[in-house]
């Protein structure tokens, strides 16, 4: 792996009060903004906009998500929307056959992106390079065509997904409410994980495999322990858009829909701990942004991030880092 | 199954097969020399497609539309390189592949832009919309017998200018060693912009002459590259041998399996089951084949880097 | 982490939060057009939104009285786009009726959305039988069709041609599967081979080769847009048209068909609700001010696409523009509107009972290419569905 942003070392535990103070500032507000949005959207009508943030919650958990392999584990895995729509596929299957219990139907869809992704990983660990690229999204397409084909839960033209029942009413606050303190848990479990001898190891293994392995960290379970994690949260993102949603289809499991978290990712700086919340909040704002200005939105989207790319490669995480060196 | 019906899958298979070598050899010697990721090929064989389709239609020639196609095409393509794959040259891979699947976003709604959001009709010459009796009781298509010529000897003369010219000398010293090659006095830089020239040419003729088959549209690339993408790394980056070879056995087990797979599974298990399957696994068998390979072989089946 | 500036961007979103409402603005009708503007069957889709504008020129830039204003998305053959798009339409747009879908797949996608919303669904074209029978509901109306009638009719045609045998093909979606179920309803022959193609595939060859293998009295297709163009060019390609009848519904022979194929369609005969001849004042405004202002004869997608707006003008006058008195405008529609065909009269489940006429693709003395009317296949026609629906007439 080349060029992949290292993120700083600093000093631990030691930080200036003036940064203390900006930073507990800065969380205390944006948690602020965030809980009381659903009733600010109330009482100012912005029923659409609520639903984008409960949208952007859950695409930042499945940005996390990826971020452990993609960033942290230096793999580029392209089928990762793979997990995220059989996460999503799961609660709609269920929901056919009739199986609608939450405390059913969530454990058994993350349970499910899991074990796929840990069969996956089994077998595209082995390789390296742009061989691990084509070989994630060879299996990615291989879920999405047996997907597609069966038709009695909808094919082509994808599935109704009920709510799953929680013993109360899932309402769009709700969703809002259960969005947020999911991606806050589990950034929370993301963050212990990193910043623990697992995660450590697996940045080590990142940045010079030969080197990590001849200290001790072992390649295989620890690139694939990962791999199933990232596959698990991303699943859980899935679920959490089925609900939002109450729709599946194929697309959730195409390799644009990979490409699409990839981008998030990097947009808020690959390997960088904010960067998928980052990434996603600008990339949902941006396209909502253009699509209200112009029909041809894709295009300004597709330079914005032409530039980000070329212009800002750790990300805006890396341009807010940069801001104060 | 009726020798007829092979004969004219196998021969289906192979002209796929060319057509998606055109561009895949050109996929994997960006890939191979220049190491660079570039998921925007799709968009030049797309480029290919409406450039001939417009042309053809201005001047009613078909093979002036080609001709113009391939010229424009190699035209945006050389723009490309100099102006934005250049700087992605040092990058890792994962930032070509965003770099250039921001391209696709761009080169999507451009087209949609310039030529409208419907798609565009070619129709086949007329001197060639009529079948030909290849074997007796087999009938056909005269195109996709040109489409089979055309590719073998355009493959041909890639062959001839790779393994036999000095240029090709050099393209190839660059795919297997790129900084030995500059040291040793290989113009690096000019070759670059020459292969990627070539490569835009090259899947700009297969755009323009799969254009009257498959209906020219936007996006119509994405599907194609993926698998452009499975012949590469079944073949073995950087290896033109590796592509052609990669490209024919993705084109006769595509087709090969989508024409024998569903009839073969209704005969052997219950029609549903048989309906859902056989379809489903047709699909995957190209990706199946690709892992099984990789899995025998991690660096594919003519490995070019030493 | 910089966190003043973390900080800064955080506070600077919140203050962005913030609406930017416009002025409330005056009474007017919000149109939310939703349908497929590019790709394989963007022909379809744009021919409606042509033909809507033109009504609505027509009527004074209203509907009912009513300024409007239309919001227009492309669905791209895509259920999730559509689905995304009509949600847009909903929450932040807040139409007051949605309208515009061409294919089946995609309205099965975002009917319920609508629905839920307490919005009307006027469909110009779609028209499954989900929503004729038990599903029907009193927001859905269809001014076209439902799915299997322009296939009744042709099935119905050929039980009376005594054509023995017929092979049959359509695309593996609702509307496919509609159309070779409303054909078998009325033929009385023998079916050879029935064939479902995928969705979007272009390359016909080995369906032909079936076709060929196969020799029936008669082949009836249904490819509708771009897989009409594609199938229709092979089947002349290979020689077949002389050999054997291709009949085919109205969709898969009208004017973006015969633009792209060209003179190889001559002769073939399919079924319509509509026809360019048909001779009432509306539908003669229609034909001439259609070519006049887009350069191009009209299909009977266009002519159903200012039916919509027509129906939507009648409702609303009904009920003096207030949109919200949905039982009103839900009834003054189906008691009958003037359109391009007449007075269409629909059932209780919102779809309409009409004639249908036989076309025939012909070449003018002139070198255009279009089709006449060669007769009437069924008069005062429902659907088999509307004896299940339980809605109020």
């Amino acid at each position: 792996m080349r060029n992949l942003s290292v993120p700083s070392v600093r000093r631990p535990g030691w930080a200036s009060p003036r940064v203390l103070w900006a930073r507990g500032a800065t969380l205390g507000v944006g948690a602020a903004v965030l809980l009381l949005f659903p009733y600010v959207s109330e009482v100012l009508d912005l029923g659409y906009y609520q639903s984008l943030v409960t949208r952007a919650f859950i695409l930042a958990l499945a940005a996390a998500g990826l971020n452990l392999v993609l960033g942290y584990g230096g793999l580029v895995s392209f089928g990762h929307a793979t997990y995220y729509g059989l996460g999503a596929y799961t609660v709609a299957v269920l929901g056919r056959e009739g199986v609608r219990q939450a405390w059913l139907v969530w454990p058994a869809a993350v349970l499910v992106a899991a074990a796929v992704a840990f069969l996956v990983g089994a077998v595209c660990l082995r390789t390296r390079g742009l061989y691990f690229i084509m070989i994630t999204l060879a299996f990615a397409q291989m879920v999405y065509y047996g997907v597609v084909s069966f038709k009695q839960y909808g094919g082509q033209d994808g599935l109704r997904a009920p709510r799953t029942d929680f013993g109360f009413p899932l309402g769009e606050r709700e969703l809002y409410y259960l969005s947020l303190v999911v991606l806050a848990v589990c950034l929370w479990a993301l963050w212990r994980l990193v910043h623990a001898r697992f995660g450590r190891a697996l940045r080590a293994l990142r940045d010079n495999e030969a080197r990590a392995v001849a200290v001790g960290f072992p390649a295989y379970p620890v690139q694939l322990l990962a791999f199933v994690l990232s596959g698990a949260i991303t699943g859980l993102a899935g679920v959490l858009m089925a609900h939002h949603t109450q729709y599946v289809s194929p697309s959730m499991l195409s390799w644009q829909q990979s490409g699409h978290l990839m981008f998030m990712v990097i947009l808020g700086g690959v390997g960088t701990f904010w960067g998928p919340v980052l990434g996603v909040a600008a990339l949902v704002a941006l396209e909502e942004l253009f699509h209200a200005a112009t029909v041809h939105w894709q295009l300004f989207v597709g330079l914005v991030l032409l530039g980000v790319v070329l212009a800002a490669p750790r990300g805006l995480a890396g341009l807010l880092e940069g801001k104060l060196r | 199954m009726p020798a007829v019906l092979v004969v004219e899958q196998l021969l289906n298979g192979v002209q796929f097969g060319l057509m998606l070598f055109l561009l895949s050899a050109g996929l994997t010697l960006v890939l191979g020399i220049m190491d660079v990721v570039n998921l925007a090929h799709g968009s030049l064989y797309m480029l290919g497609a409406y450039f001939a389709a417009t042309v053809a239609s201005a001047t009613g020639s078909f093979w002036a539309g080609v001709a113009a196609g391939v010229l424009l095409t190699a035209a945006v393509g050389v723009l490309l390189e100099v102006s934005v794959l250049r700087r992605v040259y040092t990058r890792d891979h994962l930032s070509q592949v965003l770099a250039t699947f921001a391209l696709i976003l761009v080169f999507n709604e451009a087209v949609r832009m310039v030529w409208g959001p419907q798609a565009l009709h070619i129709s086949v010459p007329r001197e060639l919309a009529r079948p030909v009796q290849v074997l007796p009781g087999l009938p056909y298509s005269a195109y996709r017998l040109v489409l089979l010529g055309v590719g073998a000897a355009l493959a041909a003369l890639l062959f001839f200018l790779i393994h036999r010219t000095r240029l090709g000398m050099w393209v190839r010293a660059g795919a297997s060693n790129r900084r030995m090659a500059q040291a040793m006095g290989v113009p690096i830089g000019r070759v670059f912009t020459l292969v990627f020239a070539v490569s835009a040419a090259l899947s700009a003729v297969a755009g323009a002459l799969l254009g009257p088959i498959l209906a020219v549209q936007v996006g119509m690339g994405e599907d194609i590259l993926i698998l452009a993408f499975v012949v590469i790394v079944l073949g073995g980056i950087g290896s033109v041998k590796g592509s052609l070879v990669g490209s024919l056995l993705v084109g006769v087990v595509d087709t090969a399996g989508r024409a024998f797979l569903p009839p073969l599974f209704a005969e052997l298990m219950a029609p549903e089951v048989a309906s859902n399957l056989g379809p489903t696994l047709a699909s995957v068998l190209i990706y199946l084949l690709m892992a099984v390979v990789l899995f025998f072989r991690p660096r594919g089946l003519f490995p070019v880097h030493g | 982490m910089n966190w003043r500036v973390a900080f800064a961007v955080v506070a600077a979103a919140a203050v962005a939060a913030l609406p930017w409402r416009a002025e409330s603005q005056p009474r007017q009708l919000k149109v939310g057009f939703v349908s497929t503007l590019s790709g394989g069957g963007a022909a379809l889709g744009t021919d409606v939104l042509d033909a809507f504008n033109l009504a609505v020129r027509h009527l004074g830039g209203r509907l009912g009285g009513l300024p409007v204003e239309v919001v227009v998305a492309d669905d791209q053959l895509n259920p999730d786009v559509a689905r995304t798009a009509v949600e847009r339409m909903l929450r932040r747009d807040r139409v007051d009726l949605v309208t515009g879908i061409i294919f089946s797949n995609v309205l099965l996608a975002v009917g319920d959305l609508v629905f839920q919303s307490g919005v009307f669904y006027i469909s110009p074209n779609a028209g499954p039988a989900e929503y004729a029978g038990e599903q029907c509901n009193a927001l859905y109306l269809n001014v076209a069709w439902q799915n299997d009638n322009m296939h009744e009719a042709m099935g119905h045609y050929a039980t009376l041609k005594a054509y023995e045998t017929a092979f049959i093909l359509a695309p593996n979606y609702p509307a496919g599967r509609d159309a070779l179920t409303g054909f078998k309803r009325f033929y009385k022959g023998r079916v050879v081979n029935e064939v479902y193609t995928r969705l979007g595939q272009l390359d016909y060859s080995a369906e032909i080769a079936q076709i060929r293998a196969a020799r029936p009295k008669a082949v009836y297709a249904f490819y509708p847009g771009a897989m009409g163009v594609s199938f229709i060019k092979q089947y002349a390609e290979a020689g077949l048209m002389q050999e054997v009848v291709l009949l085919v519904p109205g969709f898969s022979a009208d004017q973006d068909v015969i633009r792209a194929v060209g003179k190889p369609m001559v002769g073939v005969y399919n079924s319509s609700h509509w026809a360019l001849e048909l001779f009432n004042p509306i539908n003669r405004r229609f034909v001439e001010d259609f070519r006049r202002t887009y350069g191009r004869i009209p299909t009977m997608y266009a002519s159903q696409g200012y039916d919509t707006a027509l129906a939507i003008d009648h409702g609303l006058r009904a009920t003096g523009g207030d949109i919200s008195r949905k039982a009103e405008f839900r009834k003054a529609i189906l008691s009958g509107f003037d359109s391009t065909r007449g007075k269409v009269r629909f059932n209780r489940n919102g779809y309409p009972v009409q004639d249908y006429y036989l076309r025939q693709v012909v070449e003018l003395p002139n070198g255009e290419i279009v089709n006449r009317l060669r007769g009437t296949i069924f008069r005062n026609h429902g659907d088999a569905y509307v004896s299940r629906c339980r809605l109020p007439g």
